[in-house]
């Protein structure tokens, strides 16, 4: 165990098991670990709580309790969404459309449909990270299957015209899925009045243990299960429940449903607070993405290296992440600000704070106070500073510091 | 998370040497802000031809922090012969090692330090890299560096030299121009070393240095000019003798132990070193 105090800024990779999760999860262990679907009323009992927290999750969706489907995360929901879909409309419809700044449980799945027949399209962002709507409108054709487009972006926070997006797709007589793993808990759904047809949704994002989630799926919609056998799950999702993953969703959904107004305004606080903190105090500081969840806070540092500066960070015990190539494990930087045309000189040095309901004011203080310190020691080990190039500029070998030549990666940004 | 050395983190907690040389003898510059990483090497040599101070400035990750570092404190009290033959892998030895993934950090360490010795060479001009074809437009990495990085550290596939050299990790459109070259380099290795047998004898050895020297070394020493002789074998010490503009040039050691001893190590037998013979003795450079 890591014994330092962590300030956990880290939330959208995920969240602390709120503590009454924690507590109405461990009977499930000890005591109430039937199997649902046993004829005893050992295992009967432990039924009536899944059938509680399915209420409660589908309460805080605005959706009906046979619309929710358990799964376990975020991903598998996605994968179920699109290829049961797919799967459903019997390979008659084959385009689906997606966007550039999908999570990896979206694109990735995209890039593979394109390789074994299907027609993928992607649809760009703005330098403010907002969808480009009439791009979208242009994409969806006769042969379109499904609309995949993300509610809340894990990396900037930027959030989608969902009921725009739903509406078009309506009156176009296609699908919508939304993977809304950021989104839920932190903003208002009612999926009772949007047009949404599939909805993803993850426990970990919001204080629920990992390897639970859900996927709404409007009645009627046609959809082709992912994993077959057993009936569980009414024939869509196969498999022994999850019983304590889904009683923990169930009390983490109630907590969301209960707190969010109040969270809303606390996190939307703090967040601004360490925005206007560190645009005041750190210099080549930039903020990405317009139009975000209320935790999320997505910076750039110019000139310097973003895994650098999450280990000073990590250093004085602070948890944070990185759209940096260093810190992706692949050579370049996040998908999602290279979509937005974040120039070079800022993408490599981005820095995301994600803050939940145990964070405080004392903590996003400390980070206000820390952070120029060690934003002023990597500007002065950086050759692409100006002010350290009085005396020479930046000659080499691939010339223009900004881009190499040839470079085919980067938007319009240089 | 990366699996960082303690030495990795100290260094890059407390880089030594950075900043700027204002009247540097040499600078080397090396990768781009696109690429995620780069590094500018400094250098002051001292009258007595060593290296009297080293800076660095880079941007980057820990390890390329940490590399810069390393590489600074290799080298310095060097002269720039002694400090051509620093590695990638010494660089990586240093710091205790480096994830795979970052080997290319050490590797940039390696270029920049080339990269300076060759602007000394020149006078202090800047170095166009466009020596070599661009391989990775998207990375900026040239054939030059790729095949020297196979080379050095025999590496067997294209993973391997995205890991040391970043070429191929980005669009990923020259994978199979990176495979031809690793096959190339390959092939041309194997070649190498299985017509080494164990034990020369030393007719045997000469002979091969003797096409060594034909085959890798003359054809560019004559483009400027020079030549050079083999003038005798004594167990593992090659002597050898500069000829034409060569003799003349003051770096003339550098080209030397860089170029001739590696390729004869490459070529012939590890455990070589070369000298050479004449009034002056090889530190004078
Ligand atoms: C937007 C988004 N979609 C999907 C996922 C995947 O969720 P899980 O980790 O539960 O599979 C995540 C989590 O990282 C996410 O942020």
């Amino acid at each position: 165990m890591n014994e330092k105090p962590v300030i956990y800024l880290d939330n959208n990779a995920t969240t602390r098991v709120a503590p009454e999760v924690r507590d109405a999860i461990l009977p499930f262990f000890t005591d109430l670990y039937g199997n649902p679907s046993s004829i005893h009323s050992f295992g009967g009992q432990v039924k009536r709580h899944v059938d509680q927290a399915r209420q409660e999750l589908a309460a805080l969706l605005g959706a009906q309790p046979d619309e929710v489907v358990f799964t376990a995360g975020g991903s598998e929901s996605d994968n179920q969404a699109i290829r049961g879909v797919l799967e459903a409309l019997g390979g008659k419809k084959r385009h689906l459309v997606t966007s550039r700044v999908e999570h990896p449980a979206v694109r990735s799945l995209g890039q593979h449909l394109s390789k074994i027949g299907y027609r993928v399209t992607e649809i760009g962002v703005d330098h403010d990270g907002a969808l480009d709507m009439e791009e979208l409108s242009a994409a969806i054709g006769d042969d379109t299957a499904l609309v995949s487009i993300m509610w809340a972006n894990n990396e900037t926070g930027v959030l989608f015209p969902i009921e725009e997006i739903g509406a078009l797709c309506r009156r176009r007589g296609v699908l919508f899925h939304t993977d809304a793993v950021q989104a839920v808990g932190k903003v208002p759904i009612d999926l009772s009045r949007l047009p949404v047809d599939l909805l993803s949704l993850s426990g970990h994002k919001l204080h629920a243990p990992k390897g639970i989630g859900a996927l709404f799926i409007r009645r009627g919609t046609p959809v082709s299960p992912l994993i077959i056998g057993g009936h569980q799950e009414r024939g869509r999702r196969a498999g022994t429940e999850n019983v304590p993953g889904i009683v923990g969703l169930g009390v983490a959904a109630r907590l969301a449903r209960q707190n969010l107004a109040q969270e809303v305004r606390e996190l939307s606080a703090l967040r601004d607070r360490l925005e206007q903190g560190l645009l005041r105090g750190c210099r080549g500081a930039r903020v990405n993405g317009k139009n975000r969840l209320p935790n999320t806070l997505n910076i750039s540092f110019e000139y310097i290296e973003g895994e650098s500066i999450l280990l000073h960070l990590d250093e004085i015990g602070v948890a944070a992440s990185s759209g940096s190539a260093c810190t992706s494990g692949s050579l370049e930087p996040s998908h999602v600000l290279r979509a937005m045309g974040v120039p070079f000189t800022a993408a490599h040095g981005s820095i995301r704070f994600s803050l939940s309901r145990y964070n405080t004011r004392q903590e996003i203080d400390f980070v206000i106070e820390h952070m120029p310190r060690i934003v002023d020691k990597l500007r002065e080990l950086s050759p692409f500073v100006p002010e350290n190039n009085r005396q020479r500029q930046w000659q080499g070998s691939v010339g223009n510091p900004a881009c190499a030549p040839g470079c085919g990666r980067c938007s319009s940004d240089h | 998370m990366w699996e960082y050395t303690d030495k990795v983190m100290e260094h890059f907690r407390n880089p030594r040497n950075v900043g700027v040389i204002e009247d540097a003898d040499a600078v080397g510059e090396v990768g781009s802000l696109s690429c995620g990483d780069a590094l500018r090497l400094m250098l002051k040599l001292g009258p007595d031809g060593r290296i009297a101070d080293a800076k660095f400035q880079t941007f980057g990750c820990a390890s390329a922090i940490a590399s810069s570092s390393a590489l600074t404190e290799l080298i310095k009290g060097k002269t720039l012969e002694e400090a051509a033959q620093v590695t990638n892998q010494d660089i990586a030895d240093y710091l205790g090692g480096l994830p795979e993934q970052k080997m290319h950090c050490s590797v940039m360490g390696r270029d920049a330090l080339l990269a300076a010795i060759e602007n000394f060479k020149k006078g202090g001009a800047p170095v166009p890299r466009k020596d070599s074809r661009l391989v990775c437009a998207c990375m900026g990495v040239t054939e030059k560096v790729i095949e020297r990085a196979i080379r050095e550290n025999r590496l067997k596939t294209v993973e391997e030299v995205t890991h040391y050299t970043k070429a191929g990790g980005g669009c990923g459109g020259c994978i199979p121009d990176i495979e031809a070259i690793l096959k190339r380099v390959t092939a041309e290795m194997e070649r190498a070393g299985a017509t080494v047998p164990k034990n020369l004898t030393v007719f045997e050895k000469i002979q091969k240095i003797q096409e060594t020297l034909d085959r890798e070394i003359r054809p560019a020493l004559r483009q400027d000019g020079g030549d050079i002789e083999l003038l005798d074998i004594d167990g593992d010490r090659v002597i050898v003798s500069l000829r034409g503009t060569c003799s003349q040039c003051r770096l003339s050691t550098v080209t030397l132990k860089d170029v001739v001893q590696a390729k004869l190590r490459e070529f012939v037998s590890p455990t070589l070193s070369v000298i050479e013979d004449g009034n002056r003795p090889v530190e004078e450079a």
